[in-house]
């Protein structure tokens, strides 16, 4: 969870200056320029959340189970490489990813989709991987050995335990899907990039900053959700967050 | 019942093929605890894992309570077989009570029937099932979670049991503690055990017999004083070790060596009465004197009946010792030599003197075993007949 750790010196100073900043817009007009783009964020951010809700929970729904199945031992030979080229695929720039899944697919929607799942998938894949090869093998022994069959082991024992872990691996890949959905206005598949973007070209901060903060939200909303969801969802004893 | 027909594992290396347990045949009896012994690599663990199947035997086959396990399936298998692991592996991610409850749950148990028998088997480990339940193994000390790994392996009630060094990861203090614990429940629960353990005390504490293992052969298996008194090589001899003698004296029981036959007096007997039985059973030093109830209430010294006059009632000291039935012979071992004594009363629960034990009963026992036993040792031969040549 994102936390402020500021003296209550600089928590007053902050406060004066969020105040100096309210007085200013309401004195400048700036509120009543965001207001004129208000349906535009609305629209836009519909369709930005989308985008990442889409991207993102196909994302999971993919690699949890890669990541388990390249985790079992019958797959040992072939993980390691599988791992080795995802590990390559994470160091390409998302930017980059967009514009090959572009040059496949073409423009609009689906491309921007395909892209941002790709890079979305990475992370979580090797963090399931990692943190179910990461359980003890006194534990996968214990399981074994007190009669559970392979199934019993992986949802009982082994996910339980990795699930910490998977749990990072999302929080990191959906912190990369939510940062990189704005570029996918470049590519044709709208969003809140669009006011970014256009408030660039036009030299127009107000619209800038109206795709801007709102996509800041987003990301800090998304990070919020997912940090309660793993309080929530993984078990007290392996919750470092809980003890 | 569980008995192992020349079980064997190879295993495959880069090195090389590794034999980590050699056509390994032994029976152990219903209602025993096995130790598997032996020094570090010897084979005992791969010996046990074979029995359920976490290692896959080369050759051999298991038996338990006379069925071939071969065909059996191997998660029922495991299920009937309860099984703690040295690194006691409890699940971080279950509470103490789910973790407890595990093998019920897998067998179909209803909920009632399994929440019940968690809170028995926590009063069983003497740990307060509320208190203990709800929480989380990181939550508890080694020594508990070490009661609640053998609590999880008994839940189901598992007729045979297998242990690698369950207590291994505790210090000596609370390990003596839970083993006694664990003695007092197996006499009521009479499980089949096989038991890792890599400590001969604790082998000789726990054990009914005593496997000893070498570079995967089972070298001598043997109840553990006739492991203690022959030792089949000079291997078993020095994994043993020299005090040898003394563990033995671990083993047998006050009942089993003491003599009914004690010369008494009572407070009114004369001291030249007292003298005439002191002579009459061969006391050197002093007799026993008791009350109405055959409790000891003191010791007329031989010394003082010689030069005084009068009765025992007004001539006596404090008895210095007495042990009971139940006591081992290292504790009347160490009282004799502590008091100098060459024999001690024994008495029953009620504190009434039943007899006596002596220092050349307690030496002739160990030596008599070591003579029947013995291998064409000529040290033992000698020692065998110096100690007759004594009596003679
Ligand atoms: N999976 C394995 N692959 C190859 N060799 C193995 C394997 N497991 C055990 N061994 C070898 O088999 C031999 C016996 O091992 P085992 O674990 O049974 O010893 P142990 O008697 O339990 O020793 P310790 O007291 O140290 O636990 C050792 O030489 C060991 O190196
Ligand atoms: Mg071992």
């Amino acid at each position: 969870m994102p936390t402020l750790n500021l003296s209550g010196a600089m928590r007053l100073l902050m406060l004066a200056a969020v105040f100096v900043a309210g007085v200013w817009s309401q004195s400048s007009g700036v509120i009543d320029d965001f207001i004129f783009y208000l349906p535009d964020i609305q629209f836009l951010a519909v369709q930005h959340i989308w985008l990442t809700v889409i991207s993102g929970s196909l994302a999971i729904v993919v690699a949890i189970p890669l990541g388990t199945l390249l985790s079992r031992p019958s797959m040992a030979k072939v993980a390691e490489s599988v791992m080795q080229v995802l590990n390559v695929g994470t160091t390409i720039p998302t930017l980059a990813v967009l514009a090959l899944s572009m040059s496949f697919l073409g423009i609009g929607t689906v491309p921007a989709v395909f892209g941002l799942f790709v890079a979305t998938l990475l992370p979580i894949t090797r963090n399931t991987y990692t943190g179910l090869k990461g359980v003890s093998p006194a534990l996968k022994e214990a399981a074994a050995g007190i009669g559970m069959s392979p199934t019993q082991r992986l949802l009982r024992v082994e996910l339980p335990n990795a699930l910490y872990v998977i749990f990072a691996g999302i929080r990191t890949a959906l912190a990369i899907n939510v940062g990189t959905v704005p570029l996918a206005f470049l590519i044709g598949a709208g969003g809140l990039g669009e006011l970014i973007f256009t408030g660039i070209d036009l030299y127009d901060p107000v619209m800038m900053l109206s795709g801007a903060i709102p996509t800041a939200m987003l990301a800090i909303v998304v990070d919020m959700l997912i940090a309660i969801t793993a309080f929530l969802v993984v078990p007290r004893g392996v919750n470092p967050s809980r003890t | 019942m569980i008995r192992l027909d020349n079980l064997t594992k190879v295993f495959d290396t880069p090195k090389g093929a590794v034999t980590a347990a050699d056509h390994i045949s032994m029976e152990v009896p219903s209602g025993e605890i096995c130790i598997l012994l032996g020094p570090s690599g010897c084979g005992k663990t791969t010996t046990l894992k074979m029995i359920n199947r976490i290692i896959r035997p080369t050759s051999g086959k298991v038996f338990i309570n006379g069925e071939d396990t071969t065909s059996l399936d191997t998660q029922d298998l495991r299920r009937s077989i309860g099984y703690v692991i040295q690194q006691i592996g409890l699940f971080p991610n279950m509470t103490i009570e789910e973790n407890i409850t595990v093998v019920p749950k897998l067998l179909g148990w209803d909920k009632a029937k399994y929440r019940e028998r968690a809170r028995e088997m926590m009063r069983m480990i003497a740990l307060e099932p509320d208190a203990f339940l709800k929480r989380y193994p990181s939550e508890l000390s080694g020594g508990q979670q070490q009661r609640i790994g053998v609590a999880r392996a008994l839940a189901a009630d598992p007729p045979v049991m297998l242990m690698d060094e369950p207590f291994g990861a505790i210090d000596p203090i609370n390990r003596a503690v839970i083993q006694d614990e664990f003695l007092k429940m197996q006499q009521d629960l009479k499980k089949t055990i096989m038991f890792v353990s890599h400590d001969i005390d604790e082998a000789i504490k726990m054990g009914d017999r005593i496997a000893i293992f070498r570079a995967g052969k089972l070298v001598q298996y043997s109840e553990p004083d006739e492991l203690l008194a022959a030792p089949k090589d000079d291997f078993v001899e020095s994994f043993l070790g020299e005090d040898r003698a003394l563990k033995r004296l671990n083993l047998v029981k006050v009942r089993d060596l003491a003599s009914e036959e004690i010369g008494l007096v009572r407070p009114d007997d004369t001291l030249d009465a007292a003298l005439t039985r002191i002579e009459e059973y061969g006391y050197q030093n002093s007799i026993v004197m008791v009350n109405d109830k055959r409790q000891p209430v003191g010791i007329v010294n031989a010394a003082v009946a010689r030069t005084t006059k009068g009765h025992c009632r007004d001539h006596f000291q404090s008895v210095p010792v007495v042990v009971s039935l139940d006591d081992d012979l290292r504790k009347v071992a160490s009282l004799m030599f502590a008091n100098d004594m060459t024999w001690v009363p024994c008495v029953d629960d009620d504190g009434r003197i039943v007899g006596q034990i002596t220092q050349r009963a307690i030496t002739h026992h160990l030596g008599s075993r070591y003579r029947t036993h013995s291998r064409d040792d000529t040290t033992l031969d000698a020692a065998a007949s110096l100690s007759s040549n004594d009596k003679e």
